[in-house]
């Protein structure tokens, strides 16, 4: 079911390891190079991010992300070094411009359509005069009234 | 020498000319209500089942028999692949998969046969002709662009061997189940088809096919939680969901499905939303053979993907034909369907309802959209973009909380028009609840907004079905002897009520978990020699050692690592590398150890040959269990709110 | 509902013609095949040591035609198919101001000189342990073969196994081109 190149990669742990104490110069924070990294797709395994795939090239990458902040860019500036490299795919969801801001967009506006048709016809269906025992104002006597309402009560659980 | 091969292509023809007899005969006896017609169709169809079945046994038998004559076979095993495996290597692949989920339509098809045929006359027929249909499709992808009994010349000695990650209690049961929860949507669709094809468009095709609707749901959450496990538990990334576009192509459907679920009751209590919910069937029927269709045509990139050939092309076709075909005979029929809407208030359950669908909705189309987008974008641009779990988070975060929201107002508020007693009497202790849960958990130290306000609404939902459970069987007490009986008679008389609240429950649980894991969870890696230690979060990860050793298909590296919390060692976890010959790189397998809280995982990466050093990535993930516990509940309360009806007549 | 009696309702099956065909575009792409954006941009340099121990470096090389393969010898059975056509198109163009270097990547000491040996390749090999040199070079798979002309820019990107005719089309390609 999972194509052997993928799976693998997915499953391979670092054949490399990662020497955290070994980072030199600045002290880089984890969690910055995380962060950069969950925005980053690992190109091995489609779905994805650099900070979470255990695949040997992720765990590179994640080593490259180290040494850029260590050498003083910002994450900006890191992920566009491997937009530079990779194009646009290598971003895990497309940056909020021109075209792409149409995936941005859409979802919203499609939401936003879709609770809008809902409150107009909720407006039509309730202007529309209920025929039948419940219009008000129709005479009910008393015992009647009395069922009606155990019955409904009895309904409404 | 074997004929395996030839036997299983000319059973599976069998079976393709069966189930296209059936289906004409079929329709052709509905349109002109000859009985003789019917009853042949019903022979068919046992034909087809039996055909079908034959062709898995024989299938089975050459996987157990070794008999690498058979292209799948060799394919998927080898022989070192122990027992049980090869049994389930049956669905490891593409052709497999076709097999089995023709061979689930024909069981289904047999089940409606028994079931209807004396039951519902005036749909039956239909529904068979539908069902038979859709089984002819599927046994024409196994008759050209997939056969299963493919000969392979000349004959390998040995097979190549399953891919090692599909060597798992997951994997065994994951494709059985999301299988099963696809093609059970097969029968309300069918039915459905039938309400619009003979024009009988009320409600009994809701009526009938309530169960079915359930079960699919069920098996289809069963199935992407059994996903979750499994990516969790073997692929070493310490995550279960990654927005891949097969899982969202197995989750579109699920959100239909639950939007039907609930728009049914609707329709059943008022008689309203014909039309939508034809169209919810269509759309989830739809949704699952789009994902099939993603998963074998190689057009999105995914782990998931079999592909190959042509067979993206027989799907999309046929997907065509469905949504074409089904939406053309909505409109056709489409005077009949429109109802005569009319709503007491707009603060209702059936507004909780329907705002319940367009989220849901909402939803879908997300997932869709981020889906196909890349595909958009190239199409458009030629520009290749990716879209994945940023986006997906971002946007459907608000849309789940708000659905939380209604499943703690759906059940209570009143139908038609809720009163602001009712509302006051039902809601305003969960609301006080829920705010001062938020504060506290503040003062606690939670600090993540969505966290705090998932908490929150997670704490008023809680309310809210405990509260409404608390009243009804206080009031059953008083015709009830005791506490305990008055809740079993309250749950079994009101099976579906409480079957839906436990399954709310469940989801409930399911939030929590994903809200936890998300937000707390953490890692790191490193590289240690023997008898160095990691701590994280608490935990002291000594290394002990490295050993070796020659499985029966593989070849093995474990590393002993002794997990410790302060003083006393908790546990000894041994997660390993296993070298596949049939593989390029190594496969790494975790291990770890479970809590309710929180989960110690170890990855194991790079070692030397002579055990000097190891390095491994640790996580501490917090909450993932209530996932699978969430799971579990769901279960109870799926198998509550089918349980056949007791209530004495109104 | 104001939908007009007879006309409006054929637009619920029409609706989903669009994603129809958009899906069925998706058959003429290949999700795999992306293309690169450092066709026509200037080569990252690099400079890496060989296997037996050499300097290898993209400045140095300026002036040449330079060709860039990167291989693993896990990469079965795409590079083991290529292999021969490196080597011989090495031997064929090495006087003719072309250069060729392999780059391994991910891989261990061990099997990646195994492989060289196997095929005895004489053109230069160097590991790239951190993966520095395939990131530059935007590598999402093995093997990749990228060109480069004579004033260091990437003119063009092979992925997958190369064959002669590619290999002696683009190396003539950027020899014909003035320096």
């Amino acid at each position: 079911m999972i194509p052997p190149g993928c799976a693998r990669a997915l499953a391979t742990a670092g054949l490399l390891g990662l020497l955290v104490c070994a980072v030199a110069a600045a002290p880089v924070d984890e969690n910055t190079v995380r962060a950069i990294g969950a925005d980053l797709r690992c190109v091995v395994c489609q779905s994805l991010s650099v900070a979470d795939s255990p695949s040997e090239t992720a765990n590179q990458m994640r080593g490259i992300i180290r040494e850029r902040l260590a050498a003083g860019d910002t994450p900006e500036q890191v992920k566009a070094y491997f937009v530079d490299k990779y194009g646009l795919w290598i971003l895990l969801a497309p940056p909020r411009q021109g075209f792409n801001l149409l995936v941005w967009i859409v979802p919203f506006a499609g939401l936003a359509a879709g609770l809008v048709v809902l409150a107009l016809l909720v407006r039509r269906w309730t202007r529309r005069p209920a025929g039948g025992a419940t219009a008000p104002g129709v005479a009910v006597d008393e015992a009647m009234r009395a069922r009606i309402h155990r019955e409904m009560n009895e309904m409404n659980r | 020498m074997t004929h395996a091969p030839e036997l299983g292509y000319a059973l599976t023809v069998a079976a393709l000319a069966l189930a296209v007899y059936g289906c004409s005969v079929s329709a052709v006896g509905a349109a002109s209500g000859r009985l003789a017609l019917r009853r042949s169709s019903e022979r068919a169809a046992i034909g087809v089942f039996v055909l079908t079945t034959c062709c898995i046994l024989l299938l089975v038998y050459a996987f157990l028999t070794f008999d690498f004559s058979i292209r799948y076979v060799a394919s998927n095993t080898n022989r070192g692949t122990p027992f049980y495996y090869r049994i389930t290597a049956l669905w490891g692949a593409l052709e497999g998969s076709i097999i089995l989920w023709a061979w689930m339509l024909s069981v289904y098809t047999l089940i409606v046969v028994a079931q209807y045929r004396r039951r519902q006359p005036e749909f039956y027929p239909w529904v068979l002709a539908v069902m038979l249909g859709i089984a002819a499709f599927f046994f024409l992808v196994m008759t050209i662009p997939a056969p299963p009994f493919a000969r392979l010349t000349p004959i390998p000695p040995d097979g190549r061997g399953l891919n090692p990650l599909l060597e798992d209690s997951g994997m065994i049961t994951h494709p059985v189940a999301l299988y099963l929860g696809f093609t059970g949507f097969t029968v309300p669709f069918a039915f459905a088809m039938a309400a619009l094809i003979s024009g009988r468009t009320g409600d009994e095709w809701i009526t009938i096919t309530r169960r079915w609707t359930i079960i699919a749901w069920y098996f289809l959450s069963l199935g992407l939680l059994i996903g979750g496990w499994w990516s969790y538990h073997v692929l070493g990334w310490g995550g279960y969901w990654a927005w891949d576009p097969v899982e969202n192509a197995a989750f579109m459907p699920w959100l239909t499905a639950t939007a039907l679920l609930h728009s049914v009751m609707i329709q059943e209590r008022r008689r309203m939303l014909k039309l939508w919910n034809l169209t919810l069937i269509i759309l989830t029927f739809g949704l699952t053979l789009f994902g099939t269709f993603l998963t074998r045509s190689g057009i999105i990139g995914s782990v998931h993907a079999f592909s190959q050939g042509s067979v993206g092309q027989f799907f999309l076709a046929f997907l065509a034909l469905v949504l074409l075909g089904s939406f053309s005979l909505l409109a056709w029929r489409f005077d009949r369907l429109r109802g005569q809407t009319q709503l007491d208030s707009a603060v209702s359950r059936e507004s909780a309802f329907l705002l319940n669908n367009v989220l849901l909705l909402a939803a879908t189309f997300t997932v869709f959209f981020g889906t196909v987008f890349p595909l958009l974008s190239e199409a458009v641009r030629g520009v290749k973009v990716s879209v994945g779990a940023p986006f997906f988070n971002l946007v459907n975060i608000p849309v789940f909380l708000a659905l939380l929201f209604l499943m703690g107002v759906g059940p209570l508020i009143a139908w038609r028009r809720a009163s602001a007693d009712n509302l006051r009497r039902n809601f305003l202790k969960p609301v006080i609840v829920g705010i001062v849960a938020a504060g506290v958990l503040r003062l606690l130290g939670i600090g993540n907004a969505l966290v705090l306000l998932c908490m929150a609404l997670v704490a008023f939902v809680t309310v809210t079905i405990a509260l409404d459970f608390f009243r009804a069987v206080r009031a059953r007490r008083r015709t009830a002897p005791g506490w305990l009986s008055a809740a079993g008679g309250l749950l079994l008389n009101q099976n579906r009520r409480y079957g839906g609240f436990v399954v709310h429950l469940g989801i409930l649980v399911v939030a929590l978990g994903v809200a936890g894991s998300q937000a707390w969870s953490v890692q790191t890696e490193t590289t240690l020699e023997p008898g160095q230690s990691v701590e994280l979060a608490g935990y002291r990860v000594r290394f002990d050692r490295l050993a070796a050793s020659e499985e029966s298909n593989h070849f093995k590296v474990t590393g002993t690592f002794t997990v410790a919390n302060g003083r006393d060692s908790l546990a000894v976890l041994a997660p390993a590398k296993k070298f596949y010959p049939q593989e390029q790189t190594p496969i790494a397998y975790v291990d770890y150890r479970l809590g309710l809280i929180e989960d110690l995982y170890v990855v194991l990466g790079d070692f030397a040959r002579d055990g000097s050093h190891a390095t491994i990535k640790v996580q501490v993930n917090r909450m993932v269990s209530w996932l699978w516990i969430g799971g579990l509940i769901l279960t109870l309360g799926a198998a509550l709110a089918i349980l056949p009806d007791r209530r004495r007549p109104a | 509902m104001s939908f007009p009696r007879h006309a409006g309702r054929w637009l619920i099956p029409l609706a989903v013609l669009p994603v129809l065909i958009l899906l069925a575009y998706g058959f003429r792409t290949n999700p795999r095949d992306v293309p690169s954006p450092l066709i026509g941009k200037p080569a990252a340099p690099f400079s890496l040591r060989a296997f037996d121990g050499e300097s290898l470096s993209l400045e140095a090389l300026r002036g040449r035609v330079v060709v860039v393969n990167f291989w693993a010898s896990w990469c079965v059975p795409s590079c083991y198919e290529e292999a021969p056509a490196l080597e011989r198109g090495w031997l064929a163009y090495k006087d003719r101001g072309v250069a060729l270097i392999g780059v391994n990547i991910q891989d261990k000491e061990e099997p990646a000189k195994k492989f060289l040996a196997e095929f005895g390749h004489t053109f230069p090999n160097a590991p790239d342990p951190a993966g520095r040199v395939s990131v530059d070079y935007g590598v999402y798979g093995v093997p990749e073969t990228f060109f480069i002309d004579r004033a260091g820019r990437i003119r063009f990107k092979h992925v997958g196994a190369i064959t002669d005719e590619v290999l002696k089309r683009n190396v003539d390609a950027l020899l014909a081109e003035p320096a």
